[in-house]
């Protein structure tokens, strides 16, 4: 009896104290806010310091580049209102009239051209992108031209993630480089951010909450006049905590719940989800150009060599059974490392060799191997969506045709590392194209490894065909679009025929909403909420 | 005295070292946090480089040697993730983990011992049963699986509950985080807004259980212990009241080795409090910890590391010298012991 009563009294109490603890919430229903939460914080607010998915999904809440891309990932005129070649090498952009900073200050060509050599700098992560370019000239304040280093039709694809600090402003917060990890202290652009974006920076807590608030001089105000007032972001690491925090109505907006969960979110009433294949596609790499394979048991020969085991492991797996079994249907089974959505990407070239495990024994068998043979298999455990059991998956159904193998799932922070030391005979990897065109796919993965030409960098299979590198470098330069398109799908056709990697699927994405917010869905997974609304 | 202290003093500084050369020699098993640093478009050289320029190519003794020369001046280095100074980011979360680890641990004793006293008294009745099996379930059931439990109950289905006993709407618990925190110089404390103290009640309870039902299973088995003595006999005899028998004499002397043991336990609720940070993304150290060893951000796993390998010696060290000033046959020993030894 005695902790009955005990308990009821302290029930009372507590009841009494948290009703009165929380009024304070509910009268902020004037402004709309929106809620969002994704597994991690953006790293910096440094535009150009850090090249990665979370930092620029905030980013390009604040500021914004030259062109923009739209839902269904279109370029989109940014500031820069047009863009055309006005000679091989010469890109000239004119800039959006009557632009204002969130501070007052206007927009300028100086602007621009602060903001790329700010971008080129050595510190930059976004170097990379723009690194065919010569010079950035300020014609007049609303004409720029940049200059490249030989003709580059696709400069428009990059400049679209080069984003646009005011000069003045970096000037006096003495941010005229990207932080670097030489500075002894955090530079002021770490924590603060001023641009010409659809928001300003109202409270900046790493890795807490981050509120940003509508920009009243916002450009497209009109364009845009229903976008929520304010957005407060709250990374939440735990997958449970953030789809109980959806389902508890704490967040209005999850980006990455897990797929195991979305039929459960789907299930709950006064909640929906959007989903688009993304532009990430998951396959096989097989070292195919090493005498031996590091890491099998077959010695003085390397089995991937010979195009026949290629094939016959590429047809021993069950893409179907991957899609219904470990990827709860979120996949598009793929036969291309590139997804829809990308520049030089056909339905037709997108098709898989049909699943056929006699005809892969068989295969096996005129290899030379018909009692197959061992062979490691590296495989991330944090990357993808459900890596590590893809790779399961895989080895059971590669065991179908003899080949035994022994799989080594790791953290990426050590999964990359080992592939770029290039120590692994057989590795799962993911390649999304922020560029939105194949050369990017053909350059990183295809191309001859090449440190001078700086090509080659993720080409860990010692793949190597001159009819494919110099396909990828006559793309890279060619300016008639019908030829370049030409060669695109030539340069395809040859990856589908050599097969230095085996595609498995192209990952799609789900975001998950209560009904209130309405968005469209990006296939890059950086959504933009000044095409959201909430009510 | 003086000779035990020293004694004492020179093995934690040889804890700490052996701790923080463990941890440097293990960073090697993290992996590499260059990738995470640059974007997939940078080349070769350009990865060779900044490992360079970070210093991960020299040898494990070079990079502990460097650690420690920065460290004794307080310098642990800046985050490779966030890019700022490790020790601006260790005082920003050190208050969200103490405030939680504080609360867990006064609730531990504050649900503790009464509970322990009951069902020590109430040895053979229904509630001292029902309490006990539930303190087994504290004892056996992991951490997160409390507080996803706890999150499930009290914050998702709380709205379908709540209303039905006549509760307000948003009398619910939030899942996740601080609520509203209010800065007292560098402090930034959560214990004094209602959406503040609100959020420390799933998060604390928590951390708390396991250590609740220790401090109860361990009062209640003190109790039961004490209340066999002849002092407690003569104290009946002499006609006092329950009251007075139970709480002054007998529970007076069950408290001197919970007190201990809750001393040392102080230092594992600041451990546990990794996973309750995590399950609850409650901003303090803990968190900040996991999500440096996703990233391989050395820095920061380091200085964490000597901070809370220092916070638990510092009790260890004070709990060594309270038992040493209750029992004076301890000191003697232990301090002959600590000088053959070092």
């Amino acid at each position: 009896m005695f902790v009955a009563k005990f308990v009821a009294r302290m029930a009372v109490l507590a009841a009494a104290a948290l009703g009165a603890a929380s009024f304070g919430t509910a009268s902020l229903a004037e402004a709309k806010t929106l809620r969002w939460a994704s597994q991690g914080d953006a790293l910096t607010l440094d535009p150009h310091s850090q090249n990665e998915g979370s930092t620029t999904a905030m980013n390009s809440h604040v500021y914004e580049a030259l062109i923009s891309r739209d839902p269904s990932l279109a370029k989109v005129p940014g500031l820069a209102l047009s863009w055309k070649t006005i000679a091989s090498d010469v890109w000239e952009y004119k800039l959006r009239p009557d632009v204002k900073f969130s501070d007052g200050t206007p927009f300028t060509a100086d602007d621009v051209v602060f903001s790329y050599n700010r971008a080129l700098s050595p510190s930059s992560d976004f170097k990379a992108y723009i690194s065919s370019i010569k010079e950035v000239k300020a014609i007049d304040p609303l004409t720029v031209h940049i200059i490249t280093d030989g003709p580059n039709p696709i400069l428009p694809d990059y400049t679209s993630a080069i984003l646009i600090m005011s000069k003045a402003w970096s000037e006096k917060h003495n941010v005229a480089k990207p932080q670097s990890f030489k500075d002894k202290e955090e530079t002021y652009a770490v924590r603060n951010a001023m641009g010409t974006g659809p928001y300003t920076v109202k409270q900046r807590d790493p890795d807490v909450r981050t509120v940003l608030e509508k920009n009243p001089t916002y450009w497209g105000a009109q364009q845009f006049p229903n976008y929520p007032d304010e957005l407060v972001y709250a990374p939440i690491k735990e997958p449970a905590t953030r789809v109980a925090a959806l389902i508890s109505g704490q967040v209005d907006f999850v980006l990455d719940a897990p797929l195991q969960d979305i039929a459960r979110i789907k299930q709950t009433p006064g909640l929906k989800t959007e989903e688009t294949a993304q532009v990430r596609s998951i396959f096989l790499g097989l070292d195919m150009g090493s005498p031996e394979l590091k890491y099998s048991d077959v010695k003085g020969k390397n089995p991937f060599a010979d195009k026949r085991v290629r094939q016959a492991m590429y047809q021993a797996i069950d893409i179907n059974a991957i899609k219904a079994k470990v990827m709860r249907n979120f996949s598009a089974p793929a036969g291309l490392t590139t997804a829809p959505g990308v520049h030089g990407y056909t339905k037709e070239l997108d098709q898989r060799l049909k699943y056929d495990v006699a005809g892969a024994k068989q295969l096996m068998a005129e290899a030379g191997y018909p009692n197959g043979f061992g062979v490691t298999l590296d495989c991330p455990n944090d990357r993808y969506n459900n890596d590590e059991q893809i790779c399961q998956a895989i080895a059971g159904m590669l065991a179908q045709i003899g080949i035994r193998i022994d799989l080594q799932a790791r953290s990426k922070t050590l999964h990359f590392p080992k592939l770029q030391k290039k120590d692994s005979s057989m590795y799962l990897l993911g390649w999304g194209v922020p560029t939105l065109d194949s050369h990017y796919v053909f350059t990183f993965l295809y191309q001859t490894e090449d440190a001078a030409k700086k090509v080659g960098g993720w080409n860990y299979t010692g793949y190597s065909n001159p009819k494919m590198d110099a396909l990828t470098d006559a793309m890279l330069k060619e300016v008639d679009q019908a030829k370049r398109d030409k060669m695109i799908a030539d340069a395809w056709a040859l990856a589908v025929a050599d097969m230095p990697y085996l595609p498995l699927h192209h990952q799609l994405i789900v975001w998950s909403m209560s009904d209130k917010v309405t968005i469209p869905i990006f296939a890059n997974d950086a959504p933009n909420f000044k095409y959201s609304t909430i009510k | 005295m003086l000779a035990f202290i020293v004694s004492r003093l020179l093995q934690s500084l040889a804890v700490m070292l052996a701790v923080s050369f463990l941890c440097f020699a293990l960073f090697n098993f993290v992996g590499d946090p260059v990738n995470n640093m640059v974007g997939q478009e940078a080349t070769p050289a350009e990865r060779a480089e900044m490992r360079r320029d970070l210093g991960l190519e020299d040898s494990v003794a070079v990079q502990f040697a460097r650690f420690l020369g920065n460290a004794v001046t307080g310098n642990f280095g800046k985050s490779y993730r966030l890019a700022r100074p490790v020790s601006d980011l260790i005082v920003e979360r050190m208050p969200a983990t103490l405030e939680l680890v504080a609360v867990a641990a006064l609730l531990a004793l504050a649900i503790g011992i009464p509970l322990g006293v009951l069902t020590a008294l109430r040895r053979h009745k229904l509630d001292s049963g029902a309490i006990m099996t539930f303190s087994l379930a504290g004892v056996a059931m992991p951490t997160f699986v409390i507080g996803i439990l706890l999150i499930y109950v009290f914050s998702v289905e709380c709205k379908n509950w709540a209303p039905a006993l006549g509760l307000p709407a948003d009398w619910c618990f939030p899942s996740f985080g601080r609520g509203e925190t209010v800065k007292l110089g560098w402090w930034n404390t959560g214990l004094l807004t209602a959406s503040g103290l609100k959020a420390l009640v799933l998060p604390a309870f928590t951390l708390s259980l396991f250590q609740m039902t220790l401090v109860l299973r361990l009062v209640r088995s003190q109790m039961l212990e004490v209340l066999r003595t002849d002092y407690i006999k003569f104290a009946r005899a002499r006609g006092l009241t329950n009251r007075a028998v139970h709480f002054r004499h007998a529970l007076k002397n069950t408290l001197l080795p919970v007190i201990t043991v809750i001393g040392l336990q102080v230092g594992g609720l600041i451990a546990f409090s990794i996973i309750t940070e995590t399950v609850f993304q409650w901003p303090g150290m803990g968190q900040l910890f996991i999500q440096s060893v996703q990233f391989a951000d050395i820095p920061v796993m380091a200085a964490y590391l000597v901070i809370v390998s220092f916070l638990f010696v510092v009790i260890n060290f004070f709990v060594d010298l309270l038992y040493a000033a209750i029992d004076p046959r301890l000191r003697l020993d232990r301090a002959q012991v600590g000088m053959a030894g070092g």
